[in-house]
């Protein structure tokens, strides 16, 4: 996965998760926005009760968000592998490992983890 | 329609007095042989181990046992429970196995533990060597580092706390693992009662860090089989090969595609590398 596929695949998550009604489902007491990093390069999802209404990319001067999930490209491509190395398996396996940071609010995050964690692995399937 | 099926798995209640108060434990069994008591996992249940208890090539020579720890399945949490918060001890815990194996009269019985019973399994081995035949560790060490900081969010008003339970287990299984039996496992997780993984976290975080006596672990006197999931990073393959290296004669197996729960998450996975530690036991025991 090149970098501008990584960037792609993210600007294709709204199609991924609005097109699987169990996954809106589960987070539609979610609206709010969060911060992927990917390398440097930051994406805006903005989530509303449970559909991806935006993705944006950065970079961004002075906006919001609630919590962020941050990770080097390597990680990120690692995690997105049809199936993952050890480590590289589950967004806090990356935290214990050293190569993700999560950050912000933590509740909201906390309180739709298995969506939130189902929304970043969407992109597994293209991989 | 095909017709109904039963599994040979019986389940009892058992009354007994833990900490000076009367509790009623709930136990499954199957098999005839060595007694082999399981431990589930924190904040789970003794279903568990229901795919051991239907293996025939395990309860054709061993009884299987594995009973639900107070506050967790069908066990109940003692009568006054509403006023307190749960927190599992070493102590308690110590006391609560030997009870159960005095109470049913078994006589040198195996353990086999997982996560936190993996972990009670050093201490059972380091204090009691003499009352087993032999001690097996899955997901098993004297410590792992932290990957959290913070057990509030498994217990507050506005986290649904078998939910997240479940979505941080999800993490701790292996991409390998049938969904069938991942989501099983994760099923027992969402099931929790409040606070009951939270308070089985202070013995796998804060109380039982046995990383200073573990090398009083004399394996000649109880063999002590260590197996730990390769996905597993809460307690990594890595944790337990130190504290391996620190018991002279401890045996030490990564299991491939195996997370924290193999008994639960790839039972067919996890009867590969236990059949064999099973078979060295009653081969010793002859």
């Amino acid at each position: 996965m090149s970098r501008a596929e990584t960037h792609a695949s993210m600007l294709s998550l709204p199609d991924l998760v609005n097109g699987d009604p169990a996954l809106v489902r589960r987070g539609r007491y979610l609206t709010g926005t969060f911060l992927v990093e990917i390398g440097g390069t930051e994406f805006l999802v903005r989530v509303v009760e449970g559909r991806i209404a935006a993705v944006e990319v950065g970079p961004f001067l002075m906006r919001s968000w609630t919590f962020a999930l941050r990770a080097s490209e390597d990680a990120w491509r690692r995690f997105w592998e049809p199936t993952p190395s050890p480590g590289y398996h589950d967004l806090f396996a990356m935290k214990k490992l050293g190569v993700a940071r999560i950050e912000g609010d933590l509740g909201p995050l906390m309180a739709n983890l298995r969506y939130i964690k189902d929304v970043v692995a969407a992109l597994r399937r293209r991989a | 329609m095909a017709a109904p099926t039963f599994e040979p798995i019986r389940g009892s209640y058992m009354h007994l007095s833990l900490g000076g108060r009367p509790h009623r434990l709930y136990f499954e069994e199957a098999g005839q042989g060595i007694p082999l008591v399981c431990l589930h996992t924190a904040g789970a249940d003794g279903r568990q181990f229901r795919h051991l208890l239907n293996d025939e090539a395990v309860t054709r020579h061993f009884r299987v046992l594995a009973f639900d720890m107070p506050w967790h399945g069908k066990s109940l949490p003692p009568a006054g429970w509403q006023d307190e918060e749960y927190r599992l001890t070493t102590r308690g815990y110590v006391d609560l196995i030997l009870a159960f194996c005095d109470a049913l009269q078994l006589e040198r019985p195996v353990v086999l533990g997982c996560s936190i019973g993996g972990k009670i399994v050093l201490e059972l081995a380091c204090e009691h060597p003499e009352r087993f035949r032999a001690l097996i560790g899955l997901e098993s060490a004297a410590y792992q580092p932290p990957w959290y900081d913070d057990t509030g969010w498994l217990h507050r008003p506005d986290v649904h706390g078998g939910e997240l339970s479940g979505a941080l287990m999800s993490g701790l299984i292996a991409p390998q693992s049938p969904d069938e039996t991942r989501w099983e496992t994760l099923w027992g997780y969402m099931q929790g009662g409040p606070g009951v993984f939270k308070g089985d976290l202070y013995f796998y975080r804060v109380d039982g860090d046995f990383r200073d006596r573990v090398g009083q672990i004399d394996t000649t006197r109880c063999p002590l089989y260590l197996l730990t999931g390769q996905y597993d990073f809460s307690c990594t393959p890595e944790d337990t090969r130190l504290t391996a290296e620190k018991i002279p004669g401890a045996r030490f197996t990564v299991m491939t595609e195996i997370g924290h729960f193999p008994m639960a998450e790839n039972p067919a996975q996890f009867r590969r590398y236990l059949l064999p530690v099973l078979d060295e036991i009653r081969a010793a025991a002859r």
